[in-house]
Order: structure tokens, then sequence, then C-alpha cells
């Protein structure tokens, strides 16, 4: 791998042109998922259980079917089903048996929303009024929604059959509980027998939404010859493919899917729901299928993240040092396995340097909508607690919460408790740079408190593809396969346009479909502008290459005496001075004579991601009357790697922390006796708005990455990580009282200001 | 259900449009009249994403009957920019990095360009009360602010 380009040689990475997308973005002319129509396309709609459990008996839309205008019905029974294995590696292991099932209820509804058929109609409103015509016959099963609750022995199971993962000799008995899993380093019995404090504190999370804007819609056209095409907003179209074709049995090579513009996503748009469905439905109907979620829709059966009960243990001594950890996280995985609770045992000491750590964690099944990926997922659920309780231990030794963390601060070498060396630098410097910032120091007023935790991710690599075209004017089209989430494109462009040498507006960033350009993963992880970034500069490198020997054709020298500097090639060697640089433009214009088009692609399975990292403080006031948790000031310090648009950056921090705020204070789902839903919607919901938060400030702090040619670490996800902890140190200084439970909502800070 | 005739105007421009009784102005827009623009993000009215200006007022288009337009004034994302020209906000939310995702700026827009046809020179705090009805999830809304009071700054000619 080559170094890392030096600052003083970069002139377009780190500026902040106007993204390439920002026109048709502000002039409504951009087409997100439910912006697509087809002649003769029909409406398709969802029938969603209203039952938190229950085994379906029967299911007659016969009565539907009749309905005029109606083209197609189907149910579990018009998709196949799956085989019953674990794919992948697994930390993100997937199931189709249960992928399958998600999708569309099989034997039982699992949550209440649950698809469980689905119609195709001329209209809307024909399409709404079949679904009510569909007969259920239910046989409703006991519901079990928290995570404590379902690890009883006596709970109501959810899979008759489930025998926890993990357990050598593995349970003769079933139990919600689908795995267990744990990491171990050096020995915290001994250390904790040596520590002068031991801090012991447990906590609970609630499940939190993404909260993406625009709810899951596509629009589906299949062929009588197999072949099919599918309009959708997804974080990967290719992951989209290969799901759909996998749960309805197509060749890859006949599904083409366009990625849409997509309207937020946080992790949420990384599996499928609406797409295979609507497939199914235009196979059947022999029309292009419309889908579009209700945001209720999105609420009951869309993934949150897990929520999570957990206990933390720290032994420090006086001086400060951390002698021993450990952590047990159980973490709810809805209604098929699969939380994040891996990542959870992996982040949450990640910070730190250690000696004995120990992190167990659980994997469990509940009546609610299965937990999907959301920003950084796992890591800010053991976050908010290691975060906590090492607030308390620097409260118990009387040390300074940000010189407490930076004595323990992981470095380049510290071993982590999932058996890898950090190999990065960044951490130090990120809370050195917070630590600088002239706010920590000021006074606070009354029922005022400040607030301080670290966030650590472990940033995305993968399997990225990108196709540069140099046009015969001198201007280049980038393709790569990664949707555009928030500003990648204008990154893409700044990226290609320093390695080709030509300026940022002659780079035209594309999103092409699946069936023109390579394999791209989607886009989560904080790794596209890793990633993708690495496998377009190395696209841009054969063109220029390729360009080099066309020059050196024409010149009638040796390829090797032909150097690319500066968007010219120029002689070099012994030819060097010999010849007028000549421009890329110029080199183009002469593509026809010298070989035809200059076309390049490259693909890359990268690594060498290095992780994300986040220091935080908060300032708030608590109103002693209403429990309100008000936020003064909030500033956030990450190591980014290298800004290859800092304003871009800006806004992910900008970003993660509001929604970590939101997380933190008012996010949560409200469940009746019966398993149902009673916030399904934004206003009871309540994400924060404008009027609810101050400016966030934001350090982008600059530590390199080596193993890029700018330095990128990625910036999506390490800053969502730190916030819900920040706030419970901050109300800790403010009241003097402990919150342990999310969210922090009033009627919780009063109960506990007058316990 | 026989449809109901509408005649109105949007973003200008003389309109007629048949439409039933039931249907909202936000399905009128986006399913006949093909103006994608405005975008469903609660059907409720409490994200602000479908946000339009109905006779110099913001309203959210999914509470709005389309028969309502009746003789009314309608102005979308569409109808802001004058010909290739775009207005002083879109260019402010550009220039801001004010989206990241996109799908809550047609509604930031339409709500930013009543708040500044009235208000020239807003406050900090009156842009995010203002803008309290529209939901962004991607910016933590201070590019936004930041967008809005810009663009207050040129219009001023400050």
């Amino acid at each position: 791998m080559s170094a890392v380009v030096n600052e003083k040689k970069l002139k377009v990475v780190g500026t902040r042109p106007d993204r390439p997308d920002g026109v048709p973005k502000v002039t409504g002319t951009a087409q997100y998922g439910a912006d697509f129509t087809l002649p003769g396309m029909l409406w398709g709609k969802i029938l969603r259980s209203p039952h938190a459990h229950a085994r379906i008996r029967k299911i007659d839309a016969s009565k539907a079917l009749a309905l005029p205008g109606v083209k197609a019905v189907i149910t579990s029974a018009d998709i196949p089903d799956q085989k019953f294995e674990y794919i992948g590696p697994e930390r993100v292991a997937v199931n189709f048996w249960h992928m399958t099932r998600n999708i569309m209820a099989r034997e039982k509804v699992l949550f209440e929303g649950h698809p469980l058929a689905a119609v195709a109609a001329a209209t809307p409103a024909i399409a709404a009024e079949a679904l009510k015509l569909i007969e259920v016959d239910y046989e409703v099963l006991p519901h079990v929604i928290d995570v404590d609750e379902a690890m009883k022995p006596d709970a109501p199971l959810l899979f008759e059959d489930m025998i926890t993962r993990g357990i050598e000799p593995p349970p003769t008995k079933p139990s919600n509980i689908s795995k267990k899993l744990g990491f171990k380093l050096g020995d915290p019995d001994a250390a904790f027998a040596t520590a002068d404090e031991v801090i012991e504190a447990s906590f609970k999370t609630a499940p939190v939404h993404q909260g993406y804007i625009e709810p899951q819609s596509c629009l589906a056209r299949a062929d009588a010859d197999g072949q099919a095409e599918l309009w959708s907003s997804s974080q990967g179209h290719f992951v989209v493919r290969t799901f759909t074709c996998r749960l309805l049995g197509i060749k890859t090579g006949d599904l083409r899917v366009h990625p849409a513009e997509i309207g937020g996503a946080f992790g949420g748009k990384t599996v499928v729901y609406v797409e295979p469905i609507a497939v199914a439905l235009s196979r059947k109907s022999g029309h292009p299928v419309k889908i579009m979620m209700t945001r209720e829709d999105v609420f009951k059966s869309t993934g949150p993240t897990s929520g999570a009960s957990m206990t933390i243990k720290v032994g420090v001594m006086r001086d400060g040092k951390i002698v021993a950890a450990r952590g047990l996280f159980k973490y709810q995985a809805g209604a098929f396995p699969g939380s994040p609770v891996m990542n959870g045992c992996m982040c949450g000491f990640a910070p730190y340097d250690i000696a004995n750590v120990e992190t167990e964690g659980y994997d469990v099944v509940c009546n609610r909508p299965k937990a999907v990926a959301y920003r950084a997922p796992g890591s800010p659920i053991s976050a908010f607690a290691v975060e906590s309780t090492l607030d308390l231990a620097a409260r118990k030794i009387g040390m300074d919460p940000l010189a407490f963390r930076l004595k323990n601060i992981a470095k380049p070498g510290t071993p982590t408790v999932f058996g890898t060396k950090l190999q990065h630098a960044g951490f130090a410097e990120t809370l050195q740079a917070l630590q600088k910032h002239p706010g920590y120091n000021q006074p606070l007023g009354k029922n005022q408190g400040r607030g301080v935790a670290l966030g650590y991710w472990f940033n995305g690599g993968g399997e990225s593809s990108a196709t540069v075209h140099i046009n015969e004017d001198g201007t280049a089209v980038v393709a790569t396969g990664s949707p555009d989430i928030g500003g990648s494109r204008a990154s893409t462009a700044q990226m290609a346009a320093e390695t080709l040498g030509i300026e940022y507006d002659r780079v035209r960033p594309i999103i092409a479909d699946t069936n023109s350009v390579g394999y791209t993963q989607a886009t989560g992880g904080s790794r596209v502008t890793f990633a993708t970034g690495m496998t377009v500069i190395n696209a841009c490198n054969k063109a220029i290459d390729e360009m080099c020997a066309r020059v050196a054709k024409l010149w009638k020298i040796d390829r090797a005496d032909v150097i690319w500097e500066d968007g010219c090639a120029r002689p070099a060697g012994k030819h060097a001075g010999e010849f007028e640089p000549m421009p890329l433009k110029a080199i183009a214009a002469k593509r026809t004579a010298t070989g035809g088009p200059i076309t390049a692609s490259a693909s890359v399975n990268a690594e060498g991601q290095a992780p994300g990292f986040s220091a935080q403080f908060c300032d708030v006031e608590v109103d002693p009357e209403t429990g309100h948790v008000k936020i003064l000031r909030y500033v956030a310090a990450q190591d980014v790697g290298r800004a290859i648009h800092p304003s871009y950056c800006e806004g992910q921090i900008h970003g993660g922390v509001v929604q970590g705020i939101g997380w933190a204070l008012n996010e949560e789902y409200i469940y009746d006796k019966n398993g149902r839903l009673e916030n399904a919607g934004f206003l009871d919901y309540r994400m924060p708005v404008a009027s609810d938060l101050p400016m966030i400030e934001s350090i982008i702090v600059e530590v390199p990455n080596p193993n890029h040619p700018y330095g990128v670490k990625g910036v999506a996800e390490a800053n969502i990580v730190p916030p819900m902890a920040a706030i419970a140190n901050a109300i800790h200084s403010a009241t003097g009282k402990r919150m342990t439970e999310l969210p922090m909502s009033p009627p919780k800070v009063l109960a506990a200001l007058d316990s | 259900m026989a449809k109901q005739h509408v005649t109105t105007t949007i973003n200008g421009n003389p309109v007629e449009y048949l439409c039933e009784s039931r249907q909202t102005l936000l399905e009128v827009l986006r399913d006949e009249l093909h103006l994608t623009g405005t975008k469903e993000g609660c059907g409720t009215g409490d994200c602000g994403a479908c946000t339009v200006n109905v006779n110099g007022r913001m309203m959210c288009s999914c509470l709005f009957l389309g028969v309502e337009a009746q003789g009314k004034s309608i102005t979308t994302v569409e109808g802001i920019a004058n010909g290739e020209k775009l207005h002083v906000l879109q260019r402010k939310f550009v220039e801001h990095a004010a989206l990241q995702c996109g799908i809550c700026t047609p509604g930031m827009l339409v709500a930013s360009k009543t708040l500044l046809d009235r208000n020239n020179n807003p406050t900090e705090e009156e842009v995010r009360y203002w803008l309290a009805g529209n939901l962004c999830r991607c910016t933590g809304y201070n590019q936004i602010i930041e967008a809005v009071l810009d663009a207050a700054k040129e219009i001023r000619g400050a």
C-alpha cells in the first residue's frame, strides 16, 4: 500500500465544493423510492398482524380476489421456504429461514405489524379495501416484549425448538436465548481483587428506530421470461438483489436493481421488506407493482435497534488506572435472532487500555420487529452502560472524567478484548482536542451539569467497484455501486479529481445499477469513502496508466519514461523535457487514434480500515419542576482520518449526535398489555426537532489512516456512540442523581429527583 | 365515487384536475399531477416533508384535501426557482451542505421561504421554532439553520 498523499499536495481533497446532486435535491427532481411510476402500474399493499404473537390457522383471500380491480394476492405459500442455516461471519450472519419469515409470516406471526399477505390492485383504495376482505384465523398466543422477561425459563417461546447457540454442552430445553457469546482478556477475577475501588451498576436501554424520513418504497416489474427490474430506496441495491433473488429463487443476472435516491436509512435499509413482495406480486399479476410503506408500517414492522439490559463492573486504582472490567450485555433481537450484541461486547471497552476484561452477551428474541443495524450497531448501547460506569468510577476516586479517560486510553499496540491489537493512533489525539475546547472549563449555573463520554466504532472495508470513463472533452464519469446517503458523490468526485489531476466540476459521479457496475456492498459501516473511495482511486490510476501508455506511443518512447503529474502526461527519465506535457483533455481528444475509448474499472475487497473514535462533552440544565433536560451545549470531537469534504464530515457528526440526543432523552416504543405499539407515529415517538437543540459544535480531528491514499478512516458512526452516556453523566453532575434507564424522559428524571 | 373538478393555481400555472373527495393534496400532487418533489414522510402532519405554501401560508399537504385547493394559489418545491436560476435558499442549502439525504429538503425549503417572505431578519431561535414542524434525521439541523440565516442575510443585502 502506498503512503498517504501529503496534505500540502492536495488540491481538491479537503475543500468544500457543492455536491454534484445538490440541484436536483433542492428543486424536487431527484427521484426517491416512491417517485417512480410505470404504465399499467398496480398498487401493492400488505396485510399485517394485529397480534404480537399468534399461530396462523388459515388465510382465506377468496373475497379479496373477487373484488373488482384486485389483480393478485400472495401469502407465504407463493414464496419458497429456505434452509435453516447461518451464513457468513458470526458478527453479521444471515439466516434465510428467518428472513423469509420476516418478510412474510408462515407458521406464526411474531409481532404486531408482521406481514402475512399482500395484494396488488388498480388503485391504492381498492388495495386497501381488499386487505379488509382477507380472512385470517389466528390462535392468539401469550407474548413477551421485555428482554429480561423473555430470558425467564417460563417465558412464552417464539420458536419452540430454539436451542441456545454458543453453550457447550448445548442446553436440552428450548428458550428465547438465540445465542451466548463472550470475550476475555487477562484474568479479571484476580485483577478485581487488587483494585482499590470496584464499581458495579446495571442499565437498561430502550429500542429506538432509525427514524429515516422516507418510508421504504419500491417499484417492481417482472416479465414472463423470468427477468425483473426493481427501483428501490436502499443502502445497497446489490444487497437488495442478492436477498430478493435468494428469497424468490431468481437467477442473479435476471434481476436488475436501480438505486433510487435514498431518504435516510442509518442502517435500517440494509435489509429487504417490500422488494421481494413487490416482485412476487408483479410476477403473479403480470403488471408493474409499487409498494409504499406508511409511517405506521415503518414503526411497527421495520427494524429498530435493540433494547438492552446490562451490568458493568470496573476495578480502578486510586491513581486512576483501570485494572479490570466486566460487562454483561443482554440485547433484544426482536422476532428473529440477530441483535448486534457481539458488537456491543467488542466495542464497549475498546477505547481503553485495560489488561483484564471480560464481556458476555446474550441475543434474545421477543415479540417486537426484528432489530436491524442502526448507526454503529450495538456500540452505543454498551457504551451507555460502560461510559456511565466509568463516570461513577471517576467520581469515586475524585478524578476529572476526561483526565481519567486519557490516563487509560488505548494506543497503537494495546490489546483488545476481542483478540487483536489496536493498530491505529487517534484516540488520545481526539480526547486532547476535546480537552482543549474552551468550553470544557467554563463554569456552570444552577441545575446545570457537564458530562463526558467516548465512543468507538470499527469502521468498514469490504467489496466495492468503480468504473471511470474518460470522455472526449476531458471530463470523467465515475460510476460506483454505492448509494449516496449523505454526500458521498461529492467525496467520490473529489478523490477522482485529485487523482486524475482535473477540476472537481469535470468529474461526474453516478451510482450505477446492479447490471452496470461491479458488485458493491451496502453503504454502511462507514465504509464508502474508505472502500469505494479506494476503488475509485484505483480505477483512476488504471485510466492514468492507460493514458500514459497512449502518450508513450505518440511520443515513440517507453511507457516507463512517461509519468503523470498535475493532470498531465510528462516525459521523464532520459526523455525529461523533450516533449510538452500533454494534459488529460488533449489525450482524451486523441482517443480514437490511440486505441479507442479510455475506460478503466477496478474492484476491491478493501482491508486496512481504521477505527472511528469520538470524544464528546455536553452541558445540560435539568428543570427541577418538570424533569425536562435541556441541552445547553454539545461539543463532539471525532478522528475521521482525513476529511475529504469537511462540511459533510461535520454534518455526519451533528447528525449522529442529535440522533444520540433523541435516544438519550425522548425515543422509545410504548407497548400496551397486548403487545401493540401505542406510539407508532412521529408525533408520539418524538424525535428531536430544531427547537430542541443548540448548534452542535464539531471538532474534526485528522490522524490519517496509512492504509488509504488520502488517509480516510470513516466518519458516519462513532459520533452516535457517546451521547447517551455523556448526557446521563451531565445529569448526574447537575442533580447528583444517576440515571440508569433510557430514555431519560421528564417523568423518569422527575422520579429520580424525588427519590 | 364521482370525482370533483378543481380549478387552482400551482406554481403560477393555471391547473385543472379531477380528484376524489377523499384524496389529499399530497396524493393529487404526486399521483395525479406527477409533481413528486413534495414528499410523504408520515401522512399525519408530523414530519413536514410534504409542506407546500397555500395562499402564503405553509401547510402539510397530507392534511389538506385536493378539493380544498379550489381557487387557491399553491407553491411546491418545484415552483421556488425562477427558471434555471435557483432561489437564494436553494443555493444556500447546497452551499452549506444543509442536506444529506435530501428527503426533508423540499419541505424545509418551502417552510423556510414562507418564513423569509414574512420576515427577512429572523433570529436563530425564530428559525428553529419556525422549522420545528419539519423533521430532519440526518443533519441535526445545524447547517439548515445556517443556510436559512445566510439566505436571509443575502435577501436583506447585508
